[in-house]
């Protein structure tokens, strides 16, 4: 067992320059064999493996990586956590996910800076506004904190926002989730990961999987760039490049993969406390701890998987922003970026089994997987570990496009989750 | 930025120009057969695309030029385009060679088109 962090570990640390600091993980060398393979170390797929180890007791299994850990879209995200989606399932789902972001810092040992600051969703039109309060309706009944606010409340929980009734898309009203916030997301994989490592679990980066191998309908191992591994249960977590693997096993998916790019500008002083979303404007903005503003907006409408964006879709995020909050025009961009996000039809997930037995699949977060990483790794886990789905992930079944049981939440998610 | 180019009315522009609308050559199985269509044929019709790491085919709408709808061939890692050909068109040759699943079906099915019983 390595040593917990605590303020006396930093102490010690800090007599010595913080020169003997414990690696966070092991780098393991593949074994020949595992009870379980997850393919994928970004957050869902370490959660994942997190609680198959802690929930289940599966301790000899592995996570397998093409590259480093957390560096997909877990690393490319901008961090907002929410719960107050239309339909029951995904209320089930990611209220559970935000509710376990509560204690997740003390239950890893690890500071995933979970910030419970409020986020608000805009209203900029009638149909918007009755929209969420349709949603409202729905969050009450089944629980969520959650509620619409005045224009007047709004301005008051965020002074920077343009309330010019005059303008083009006026607020107003908000829809408001006052436990809602933010997280670190780097830490969040980077905890879950070093959790996982701590009880036997090999997290095995620089390992592109090349195959995966079948016999009579069922998986029986991976071929990887670091040879054969054998195992019985494969749980592919790979988010936009979910197709090329599941094209592996001969399973076709209701996935198409686009670039959904962020950015941040330059540090600046305390300006908003909160999340801010305005869908019908195509932007959301937050603010870090170092200062930027963090800012996202919607997916490119075309198929990519090159990981840059399209500037137009940069642009117009920007240009709603700077529309709903005129102080920030003269601010410089610092860095912006893509990640690849795997869509479905209906804007809500995927997580069970698959038409091959033993092979299991999480994937179709969208534009907004990592508000849901402990609660999909926790509901995942529980999926292969018993080789059914947990009841809160049933609804999301691959085989609800062929039942035509969709879980729509493009209208809840609007622009981006 | 994409530079999109129309092959109806032959106007060039970027990606604002024009409208991506998915994938491309994807048959819908009522055409041929209303009555007698499965659950996951329509599945697969609605919501299963190739989405591959690699050559795409993909329609695009001329919304700033001729209003045409028309087709791309595209290479979704390097974003290149490979082609653009008009809707009614098969893509060139070469690049139909390349298709694979049920791309490869529709292209060498086109000049006989299956009836289901």
């Amino acid at each position: 067992m390595k040593p917990r962090y605590s303020i006396f570990s930093l102490a010690r640390n800090a007599m010595n320059y913080h020169k003997d600091w414990e690696r966070a993980w092991r780098s393991p060398v593949p074994k020949k064999e595992y009870d379980a393979v997850i393919v994928g170390a970004g957050g869902h797929g370490l959660a994942t493996a997190y609680y198959l180890a802690k929930n289940h007791k599966m301790t000899n299994i592995a996570i397998v990586e093409k590259g480093w850990l957390g560096g997909g879209n877990t690393g490319r995200n901008t961090t907002i956590i929410r719960s107050n989606y239309l339909q029951d399932p995904s209320i089930a789902i990611y209220e559970l996910a935000r509710s376990l972001y509560e204690n997740l810092s003390q239950e890893l040992n690890y500071n995933v800076m979970f910030s419970p600051r409020g986020v608000v969703m805009l209203c900029q039109t009638q149909h918007e506004l009755r929209a969420f309060q349709r949603t409202a309706h729905a969050n009450r009944l089944a629980g969520l904190d959650c509620r619409m606010i005045t224009p007047a409340e709004v301005k008051e929980i965020v002074p920077i926002i343009n309330d010019d009734p005059n303008c083009r898309y006026p607020i107003l009203g908000a829809y408001y989730q006052p436990r809602g916030g933010t997280g670190r997301h780097d830490a969040v994989a980077w905890g879950y990961a070093r959790g996982a490592d701590q009880m036997g679990v090999d997290v095995i980066q620089n390992c592109e999987v090349i195959g995966i191998n079948r016999e009579g309908g069922r998986v029986t191992g991976l071929e990887t760039t670091r040879g054969t591994i054998n195992t019985k249960k494969i749980g592919v977590v790979t988010a936009g490049h979910v197709s090329t693997i599941m094209d592996m096993a001969g399973v076709r998916m209701p996935i198409e993969s686009q670039c959904l790019q962020a950015l941040v500008s330059e540090p600046i002083k305390p300006v908003i406390d909160c999340v801010v979303m305005a869908n019908t404007v195509h932007g959301y903005m937050s603010q870090s701890d170092k200062g930027e503003l963090v800012i996202g907006g919607g997916t490119d409408p075309y198929n990519n998987y090159s990981q840059r964006g399209s500037f137009p879709a940069l642009e117009h995020t920007v240009t709603a922003l700077v529309e709903t909050f005129p102080i920030i025009s003269r601010l410089r961009m610092l860095r912006l970026w893509g990640g690849i996000v795997d869509m479905t039809g209906d804007r809500s997930p995927i997580i069970g089994k698959t038409p091959v037995d033993g092979l299991y699949v999480n994937c179709g977060w969208g534009t907004g997987g990592f508000k849901a990483i402990p609660g999909s790794g926790w509901v995942f886990a529980d999926t292969i570990a018993n080789d059914r789905p947990h009841p809160i992930a049933e609804p999301f079944g691959l085989n609800r496009f062929a039942e035509g049981r969709l879980i729509d939440e493009s209208v809840a998610a609007a622009v981006a989750h | 930025m994409l530079i999109v180019t129309c092959p109806v009315c032959g106007a060039e522009g970027d990606e604002t120009d024009f409208h991506a609308a998915g994938q491309a050559h994807v048959r819908r199985p009522a055409t041929t057969d209303p009555s007698n269509i499965t659950d996951e044929e329509q599945r697969d019709y609605l919501f299963i695309r190739h989405n591959p790491k690699g050559l795409h085919f993909e329609r695009w709408r001329c919304d700033r030029g001729c209003g045409k709808w028309f087709h791309a061939a595209r290479d979704t890692v390097t974003m290149e385009f490979k082609a653009f050909y008009k809707i009614t068109d098969l893509p060139p040759p070469e690049l139909m060679a390349q298709a694979k699943g049920s791309w490869a079906e529709y292209f060498a099915s086109r000049n006989q088109p299956e009836i289901k019983a």
